[in-house]
């Protein structure tokens, strides 16, 4: 979704052919998400067959591409309604906490901790950037912040879940015949036999 | 289960040996019974040119640490070495000396004497050294025109900003011959725009040769850092690993 509308909001600015919106839509989020030519010709055949776009000149055997009426209605509109939250994407994170709380034998809190070093490096490794990055590449900045601010809020709820499972979670039942509060009764079992 | 990571990667990466060094250090407050691990058998070197951070909630030792590498406690057991010294070895005045000489201490209240301006905090340490006036102000002056603000020297704390407050305080953190930072979080009384300045301004300084231990409970701060280590219950869980350099960053964003 975000591909076809980022590539009518650059079509909007000029005519352009393919491996250009590749180049600009890169350079523009700063290689975040890297396109691929056959992507972006395939969402321009499907704006073009929507209506929302349509092949200007052709030199030197690139076909440049233009956005119509349609197109700036589409581009305006995708602009000034808010992305939706309504159907959150999957959170394969989210997905998985929730499966190892209720299976188990699956130790949680190695799995948040494991989570929380992998997300800091990552995060790390965007201040990095981040740091290293010419102050005027505005939008290309925004764009990391915006990764950090997600690495961010990812390792604050898994501080969240830490906290919460510590406080709420009776520590894990003991396995039968191991432990001494339950060796009791299932040694006078054994011994009654 | 005994956690200490290797601490040769760290030296080997950086460049010299380590300006700080916890072997296997633990410490415990009271005894029998009611002995309490404040910190169990935690090692961590950290080399010139090296930013740590450490992590963990509150409770799980992440002062202690901070503490005994300062030399402000002494550990049950295991060594504190900086610059080379082990801390055990010290009487109380030597020890007070190489704390004076080695080590710099960066709070979230920045403890600067209101009664002294800029210059004067950042020389204090040099001149109770023993250094002579004159020289210990010029080497302030230096210190403080390294954290870029050299013209507040005759200012007042209570008469400049928190970011600019500290900034004076990284800058007497780095006086003289000091090279080793230890920041318990630094940014606690700052926003996020002025705490973000104060990391930057740590991780130049340490791009320019200086050892720092940051301890905070903020990822984004961490962020800066080099590596990562978090605590829980007084012992060193994990560990994030040296960061790659900048120049893969990009390739491995763009998967």
């Amino acid at each position: 979704m975000a591909i076809r509308h980022g590539l009518l909001a650059l079509l909007d600015q000029g005519e352009m052919y393919g491996y250009q919106l590749k180049s600009e839509f890169e350079a523009r989020t700063g290689s975040t998400w890297p396109l691929n030519v056959g992507q972006v010709y395939t969402t321009l055949r499907r704006l073009e067959r929507d209506g929302l776009v349509e092949s200007a000149d052709t030199n030197g055997g690139q076909v440049f591409y233009r956005t119509t009426a349609a197109g700036q209605r589409e581009l305006h509109q995708w602009f000034e309604v808010p992305v939706s939250r309504e159907a959150p994407p999957r959170d394969e994170l989210a997905i998985k906490l929730a499966m190892a709380i209720t299976v188990p034998g699956v130790d949680v809190l190695a799995i948040i901790q494991r989570q929380r070093t992998h997300t800091l490096r990552a995060m790390r490794d965007y201040t990095r950037l981040k740091s290293s990055t010419d102050h005027t590449d505005v939008a290309w900045l925004l764009v990391v912040d915006s990764l950090i601010f997600q690495a961010e809020a990812e390792i604050r709820w898994l501080d969240h879940c830490e906290s919460w499972l510590a406080r709420h979670r009776a520590p894990p039942e003991p396995v039968p015949g191991a432990g001494p509060a339950t060796r009791s009764v299932a040694a006078e079992e054994e011994a009654a036999r | 289960m005994t956690t200490t990571f290797s601490t040769t990667d760290a030296s080997d990466s950086a460049g010299g040996a380590a300006v700080l060094e916890l072997a296997a250090v633990s410490r415990v407050h009271g005894r029998g019974a009611t002995a309490v691990d404040a910190l169990s058998e935690v090692s961590l070197a950290v080399a010139p040119g090296e930013l740590v951070a450490v992590m963990g909630p509150s409770g799980s030792g992440k002062s202690t640490l901070l503490n005994l590498a300062g030399g402000l406690d002494s550990p049950s057991a295991g060594a504190v070495v900086v610059e080379g010294t082990d801390l055990g070895g010290l009487g109380r005045v030597a020890l007070a000396a190489l704390r004076r000489r080695a080590i710099g201490y960066v709070y979230q209240d920045f403890n600067l004497i209101p009664a002294l301006t800029a210059g004067e905090n950042v020389s204090l340490p040099r001149e109770l050294d023993g250094v002579a006036s004159r020289r210990a102000r010029g080497e302030a002056r230096a210190a403080l025109a390294e954290v870029g603000i050299e013209e507040l020297a005759d200012r007042f704390p209570d008469d400049i900003s928190g970011g600019e407050q500290q900034r004076v305080a990284i800058a007497r953190a780095l006086v003289g011959e000091r090279r080793l930072v230890l920041a318990d979080e630094p940014t606690g009384a700052l926003d996020s725009q002025t705490g973000e300045s104060v990391l930057r301004l740590l991780r130049s300084r340490c791009d320019a040769g200086a050892a720092a231990v940051l301890v905070t409970h903020e990822a984004r701060y961490a962020a800066w850092a080099d590596r990562v280590a978090f605590l829980r219950d007084g012992r060193m869980v994990d560990e994030t690993g040296h960061a790659d350099h900048a120049e893969s960053l990009l390739e491995k964003t763009s998967r």
